[in-house]
């Protein structure tokens, strides 16, 4: 069955800028897939055509067989909810306590907004929370404010909040692209070895092609909004990468 | 290399009509100084006048001590009570009139406009208007201060909420939380140092504002400022206009502080 469904996506800016162009893939469930590509290529549009934040100009989504591409916010909420993101930029509310960033995760989870809260949230939450800190290896730290912590802490608190939702498909963008080499690297094998235990799907954006080849089993590469590379580890070369990113270049330097 | 490089000028002539507002300002300006009436004679008795009231106005008189006090504590009151409930009122107003948050873009430009509207009548103007509606008296002062403030809270509050970077709200719409959630969860917290930093502005405001709003009738100690200069008591006016100076020094002081521990 399939987690995660792109058939001919094609997004086209208001500017008149061809993103994507008529992007195809499937995702199987608990497949762990890294998607490639320069910058302008087109994975950030694809993220954020997938995650709902955008929607494609031609062409359709599906998420646990779903469709989500015309999907009105509301009827998006539940589906959403099994849709985890872990962003560049952390992006945790800084003034907050880590415990506070945390419990948000359960936000799909209540309708009311203050079971989400510090000093309102259910045992059972606050529990949760802690359990989920620990699984990071941060819960010595729920305490502090967010923006004290590294910044390969802070995604880890990101991954922890992302665990807190509980969800099934997991969409990181460029997750240690703002990061260090070793804590990008601590990060990596945390979420990896978090998605292989739930065994969850993931679709990660990545930068690094030698962290794409050490934790993708499958790789895709985008390349002016087209996809030009879709394989499994072991059929991709070092070559085949090396040209999905400098492809244009060697070709400018010999003419 | 076929494309052009040039050094960029060390000036730039101003475009035509930065000349033409240039040329109408100049003129409004000679005109406005014009209109003053200025004129050596004027400023020499300007100063003559200044001296005989500092003369009979030193030492400040404190007589009248205990009810000035009770005058200056009115005003204070005026201006904390006026300022909470424009802060409570305006938190509302602008999630209203941001576009990131208003729910419509039609509710947005009323409360724009609304905002607006109170931030551009000044609050002497607003302080008639609720002496004729509910009377002389503090009350009158309290509304003009809440709608005073809310003029300048909605606006800033907006500006920020508006600045605020999309990334944490997305996190959490990411995790399937309702715009409610998304609003209390990452902007208002994000938003929350700058929106205590104007409110201790605001109120700092509404201190002085509070001053003169007696001078109309609404409360507080500008009545007793006005009175004393019609009685011609200028050693009693000076008497109180220091103690407003050590109020709003004082207060100034301790909302700075309060703004550096908070941002």
């Amino acid at each position: 069955m399939n987690a995660l469904e792109v058939n001919n996506v094609t997004k086209i800016f208001p500017d008149g800028t061809k993103a994507l162009n008529s992007v195809s893939f499937e995702i199987k469930r608990g497949e762990g897939v890294v998607l490639l590509g320069h910058n302008g290529s087109g994975k950030s549009t694809m993220f954020k055509n997938i995650a709902g934040f955008e929607k494609p100009s031609d062409g359709s989504i599906f998420i646990n067989n779903k469709e989500i591409t015309q999907l009105g916010k509301s009827k998006f909420k539940p589906i959403r909810k099994k849709l985890g993101m872990v962003f560049q930029n952390f992006h945790l509310i800084y003034n907050l306590s880590v415990f506070q960033n945390v419990l948000f995760g359960r936000m799909g989870y209540h309708r009311n907004f203050l079971s989400v809260t510090t000093p309102f949230a259910s045992a059972e939450n606050r529990e949760r929370a802690m359990s989920c800190l620990e699984r990071v290896g941060l819960a010595h730290l729920a305490g502090r404010r967010a923006d004290q912590l590294s910044g390969g802490q802070q995604q880890r608190v990101a991954i922890a909040r992302m665990l807190m939702q509980d969800p099934e498909i997991i969409l990181a963008d460029e997750p240690i692209a703002s990061l260090d080499p070793k804590a990008g690297r601590e990060v990596m094998e945390l979420l990896w070895e978090i998605v292989e235990e739930k065994s969850w799907t993931v679709l990660c954006i990545l930068h690094q092609t030698d962290i794409a080849m050490e934790f993708g089993e499958r790789l895709i590469g985008l390349n002016k909004g087209e996809v030009v590379l879709d394989g499994s580890k072991k059929t991709i070369s070092k070559k085949d990468l090396s040209n999905l990113y400098y492809h244009d270049e060697l070709r400018m330097k010999h003419s | 290399m076929n494309q052009h490089t040039s050094m960029p000028p060390r000036f730039k002539l101003p475009k035509l009509p930065a000349i033409f507002l240039l040329v109408i300002f100049t003129f409004l300006f000679i005109m406005g100084i014009q209109h003053a009436q200025l004129s050596f004679e004027r400023i020499i008795n300007g100063i003559i006048n200044m001296l005989h009231f500092i003369g009979s106005a030193f030492p400040p008189n404190p007589e009248r001590i205990t009810s000035i006090s009770s005058a200056m504590y009115e005003t204070f009151q005026i201006a904390l009570v006026g300022t909470v409930i424009g802060v409570v009122l305006s938190l509302p107003v602008a999630l209203l009139a941001s576009h990131n948050t208003a729910p419509h873009p039609s509710i947005r430009w009323i409360s724009r406009g609304a905002v607006s509207a109170m931030r551009t009548i000044p609050d002497l103007i607003w302080a008639l208007i609720f002496v004729i509606s509910v009377g002389l008296g503090p009350l009158a002062g309290i509304l003009t201060i809440i709608v005073d403030t809310i003029g300048f809270c909605a606006r800033f509050f907006s500006e920020r909420i508006e600045e605020i970077e999309k990334g944490p709200s997305q996190a959490l719409q990411s995790t399937g939380a309702s715009q409610i959630g998304i609003v209390s969860g990452a902007v208002l917290p994000l938003g929350f140092p700058s929106f205590v930093g104007t409110s201790l502005f605001a109120f700092e405001k509404s201190i002085r504002s509070a001053v003169v709003l007696g001078l109309v009738g609404a409360g507080g100690i500008g009545v007793e400022l006005s009175t004393a200069f019609t009685m011609r008591n200028f050693d009693e006016a000076l008497m109180i206009i220091v103690l407003i100076l050590v109020v709003v020094i004082l207060f100034e002081q301790l909302s700075s502080s309060i703004r550096k521990k908070i941002i």
